[in-house]
């Protein structure tokens, strides 16, 4: 009695029509936003490709074609695939925590043979596919049911508690917070979503208490006042506002930023790249690239609205509210608004992983977008 | 299918609302990251743009390369040579000073004592001032440190330079020695150094503490230089972005000539001794030199406590420049200032004759001549050949103190000779009016006559006794002078004027002094030069350092060689050469060496011999020196 969800209007498209309805300024954004990336990147190493502008590049090349195929890929089969990969990659997540390998101090890799792989990032991806394809199916009033909850906030905790496990808090909070939104769009009634409030603000002491290493009680500590630990763990802190507020209006120039090409920015080609940008294009070239993303996500927002799916909707508001999250998160971070979490800003900072699970990101967005007239029936409480 | 319908839209219209207020929330954020970057990049970006020019540049004070210190011909006395160091810069170190240095005994050696220093200096100093932790350390070790730096937060190595003296003792006492400055220099220096200097910030910095290091350390240690580096989060020097050397301080060309000093400092090492070699005519210094003597290296370094109490503790007081600061009886070489002052006051002729019996009676004191049986009769010239002290008994009786006083003033006796080394002594010769004055009893005219052989209250340097020679040999005013030129610039100097004694008076002692050394029977006949174109004047003497008792003499004046080392007398000798026209003075002083004639007094000779030797070799100063042929 199963029914394949999307057999009833499936109807084919040919490639070229899907190619001409991607849309193509979102995609001209996002590589302007990447370019951004390389330059940073480029003056970084201190004016060369290597060791890292030129890798990002490739990469990002490959994520441009991984974005484009994905696209052209029917909404319906990513959401057949939905809770196969989220298996898979919660699989991986496991796998990791058993014999993965520690990297950064955390176990954050997993080696498949030649590559290296960061199961968190698919992860990333997988609970937006899976939670959308899960609210899909059930009706508004349906989800605010505690049995109906318990399902999807397990698809959330799970990952969760695993890679925190790694210790991975900045992800571990990212998927929360990504899977609670999804969750809120989906219709959660406002009495679960005050309980969860008060849930939360026990549990944050508790947490404190059990449940974070001291590494990371430190960068909480340190981000409360930096300047008492200002060569130590406040290091980070301080020298990224230095860089952002030394650069001034129009910054110090293309490859004249001090504070990055002498090392005073630590992990400056991954987490702080915006603070390279913001000390070498000032503040106009900080908002600039701050007003592109802002595009991209009115874009995103935009998408999820055309989308005649509620599949369709769930995946582009997913996306986007998760490449937000980053940008949000990235942003604060290197301001000093938040505490040092290892997030980097999408795009832009230096890593093979983070770019693949945003272009992928992107290529879903764009798949909801060129599939917006697709409708897939809602298997209803009914059925 | 009217309820499939329906439900789409009403979840459509959820997520819809939902969707516009998380995109406000979106706006907002962005909004407050565009005020943050505002508020960093606009409002506050004169502040981090100055922190980031701090982050940046590191200024390094560099201390300037010390001038040298180079003898007459040119021999570079005091140098500079590598020295790979270590310093600590407390307010850089992660976890304290002590962690750091635990952390780099494990790289480099580090003494305790310097560890100790260290921790002292750290909790005294500003935490901004490097601290030296190991200095001189072999390029090992110093390649080691540099490899394990990335863990060593506030540690420096420095390649510097430190003071090198090639000749250790044989002139610690003219160049005296550097050491750091120290918390409590900053303010006992301050005559020689500028209070508040930046140089004083310098790590390692060495001043000059005694010699000519101390009297010229202005013009030696030159002017601060600055390194300005960019360094990065770790302190490591990226790149110098510019590079101030600094002056490199003055070279200082002394009047010194080091082959002599050597061959008088190897004749008197093992002795307490002094010796002074000076020019008659100009009154350079060609040598200067007082033992034992101490290694002025040592001090650069900094000494061990064993090593500082072997030089504190040693009867010999190798830490005295016994040549400038030890003030001695003069003995018998005061007779020619008693011979001058008598011919000068006109009481005696050089035909004056006094008889001697061995004791000259003076009311009921009883004055002894050093030869028991006496010299019978005596005239100037024997009297100054046999050191006969009946004679000059007898010509200081008639002199009286004031005349006498007068006379050794104006032969360079009482007073500094301004030589140009710090802690001169100026000695005394005393008179009616200072006896009254110190001991509210009036003089007696013994004291008259113990002064007449240079004992009682008459001191004298042993640089003093060689400027009385070189002005009995020279009949001017010559005072001893042992810097010739600093850098290029010399020194100006006024020509001596006449002594003022009559040239018939002034040959006359000559001719004495010339007998002690050049006829048999003189008390310096053994060590006579004999070439006769060198050939030496001069006139021993013997300085009592106790009193001999009555009840001693009574029953025999004890031997010297009985006598514990310190009770024994001075063995002195001051001569000049050549006897004809007179071009060197020459003062010798062995500390309780027992015996006028004590074995080594006779370095003299040797000196005197080898400076008028050198001048035939005819070797040409690095500087204009007044040639031998032009001085007469």
């Amino acid at each position: 009695m199963t029914v394949r969800a999307f057999d009833a209007t499936y109807r084919s498209v040919p490639l070229t029509h899907k190619l001409v309805d991607v849309q193509w300024t979102l995609v001209v954004l996002i590589v302007l936003i990447a370019c951004f990336g390389f330059a940073a990147l480029f003056s970084a190493a201190g004016g060369s490709m290597s060791p890292w502008a030129a890798p990002q590049m490739a990469r990002f090349g490959i994520g441009l074609i991984l974005l484009l195929t994905i696209a052209c890929v029917d909404l319906r089969v990513w959401m057949n695939i939905a809770y196969p990969a989220y298996a898979v990659a919660l699989l991986l997540l496991v796998a990791v925590e058993l014999m993965g390998r520690i990297g950064m101090g955390a176990q954050r890799w997993l080696e498949l043979g030649p590559l290296a792989l960061q199961p968190s990032e698919p992860m990333k991806i997988t609970l937006i596919l899976a939670l959308a394809r899960y609210l899909h199916g059930i009706g508004p009033d349906d989800i605010s049911r505690p049995l109906r909850l318990f399902v999807p906030l397990l698809m959330i905790i799970a990952p969760a508690v695993l890679v925190l496990m790694q210790p991975n808090l900045g992800t571990a909070t990212l998927l929360v917070v990504g899977g609670a939104m999804l969750l809120f769009l989906a219709g959660l009634s406002w009495k679960w979503i005050t309980s969860a409030a008060i849930a939360l603000a026990i549990a944050v002491p508790s947490a404190w208490q059990f449940l974070l290493h001291d590494y990371q009680k430190q960068r909480v500590l340190t981000f409360l006042n930096p300047d008492t630990d200002a060569l130590g763990a406040g290091w980070n802190i301080t020298q990224a506002k230095i860089a952002l507020g030394s650069g001034g209006l129009l910054g110090k120039g293309f490859l004249a930023g001090t504070q990055s090409r002498l090392n005073f920015l630590p992990e400056k080609q991954t987490d702080f790249i915006i603070a390279i940008i913001g000390e070498e294009f000032g503040f106009l070239g900080l908002m600039l690239l701050l007003g592109m993303f802002a595009a991209v996500i009115w874009n995103g927002v935009n998408i999820s609205f055309q989308a005649r799916s509620h599949f369709g909707r769930l995946v582009a508001m997913g996306v986007t509210l998760n490449l937000f999250l980053y940008i949000m998160i990235n942003g604060l971070m290197v301001m000093g608004l938040i505490p040092v979490v290892g997030i980097p800003m999408p795009l832009v900072s230096y890593g093979g992983t983070a770019m693949m699970t945003v272009m992928i990101g992107f290529g879903l967005l764009m798949c909801v977008h060129v599939h917006r007239q697709v409708t897939v029936p809602s298997p209803s409480s009914g059925i | 299918m009217r309820s499939f319908e329906k439900k789409p839209r009403s979840r459509h219209a959820t997520f819809t609302r939902r969707s516009l207020l998380l995109s406000g929330g979106m706006t907002t954020v962005f909004g407050v990251l565009a005020g943050r970057l505002y508020q960093l990049q606009i409002e506050n970006g004169e502040i981090y743009r100055n922190q980031a020019e701090d982050n940046r540049i590191n200024q390094r004070l560099l201390a300037p390369l010390r001038g040298r210190i180079m003898d007459r011909f040119g021999v570079a006395l005091a140098g500079n040579r590598r020295n790979y160091r270590v310093l600590i810069v407390p307010e850089q170190t992660r976890g304290g000073v002590a962690a750091t240095l635990d952390a780099l005994a494990n790289v480099i050696p580090i003494d305790p004592r310097m560890r100790a220093k260290v921790l002292k200096d750290a909790s005294q100093n500003r935490s901004f001032v490097p601290l030296v932790v190991a200095e001189n350390l072999s390029w090992e070790d110093f390649a080691r440190l540099n490899l394990d730096l990335p863990y060593l937060p506030g540690v420096q190595p420095e390649v510097g330079d430190t003071r090198d003296y090639p000749y250790t003792e044989e002139l610690s006492h003219v160049l005296g020695y550097v050491a750091p400055l120290s918390v409590d220099d900053k303010a006992s220096l301050a005559d020689t150094l500028e209070v508040d200097n930046p140089l004083h910030d310098v790590p390692g910095l060495r001043v000059g503490k005694r010699g000519i290091e101390r009297t010229y350390e202005t013009s030696i240690r030159g002017r601060a230089g600055a390194s300005r580096v960019e360094v990065n989060a770790y302190g490591r020097v990226i790149r110098e972005l510019e590079r101030d050397q600094g002056t490199p301080g003055t070279d200082v060309h002394l009047t010194i000539d080091r082959e002599l000093q050597g061959l008088i400092h190897e004749k008197l090492k093992n002795d307490s001794a002094a010796c002074a070699v000076m020019d008659v005519e100009t009154g350079d210094v060609l040598a200067l030199v007082s033992t034992p003597g101490f290694d002025p290296n040592s001090f650069n370094v900094g000494l061990t406590p064993d090593q500082w109490n072997d030089l504190t503790n040693n009867d010999y007081k190798p830490l005295i420049n016994k040549v400038l600061s030890g003030a001695y009886p003069p003995g018998s070489t005061f007779k020619m200032v008693v011979a001058l002052a008598a011919l000068d006051a006109g009481v005696i002729t050089p035909e004056t004759t006094f008889s001697c019996t061995g004791a000259y009676r003076l009311g009921t004191h009883l004055f002894h001549c050093w030869k028991r049986g006496g010299h019978g009769t005596m005239n100037l010239k024997l009297g100054i050949k046999n050191s006969c002290d009946c004679y000059f008994y007898q010509v200081a009786l008639k002199l009286g103190i004031d005349a006498l006083q007068a006379s050794a003033h104006r032969l360079g006796l009482g007073q500094p000779t301004g030589i140009e080394i710090p802690g001169e002594r100026g000695g005394f010769i005393p008179d009616r009016y200072w006896k009254q004055a110190t001991f509210k009893e009036p003089w007696q005219v013994g004291e008259t006559l113990v002064a007449s052989i240079g004992q009682g209250y008459v001191l004298a340097t042993p640089l003093q006794l060689c400027t009385l020679a070189a002005r009995v040999a020279s009949g001017m005013q010559v005072t001893p002078r042992i810097v010739h030129s600093l850098g290029a610039q010399v020194i100006p100097r006024t020509p001596p004027e006449p002594i003022g004694f009559s040239a018939k008076a002034l040959a006359a002692v000559r001719e004495g002094m010339s007998a002690v050394t050049n006829e048999p029977g003189g008390t310096g006949y053994w060590w006579r030069i004999t070439d006769k174109n060198f050939a030496m004047a001069g006139k021993t003497g013997t300085a009592q350092v106790r009193v001999i008792t009555r009840a001693e003499r009574a029953t025999g004046v004890r031997t010297n060689e009985s006598l514990p080392w310190a009770l024994r007398d001075h063995s002195l000798f001051v001569a000049y050469a050549p006897i004809e026209k007179p071009r060197y003075a020459c003062a010798v002083v062995i500390e309780h060496g027992a015996v006028a004639a004590h074995p080594n007094v006779q370095v003299a000779r040797d000196a005197l011999l080898f400076a008028q030797q050198r001048d035939i070799l005819g070797r040409v100063p690095a500087y204009p020196v007044k040639s031998a042929s032009a001085s007469l």
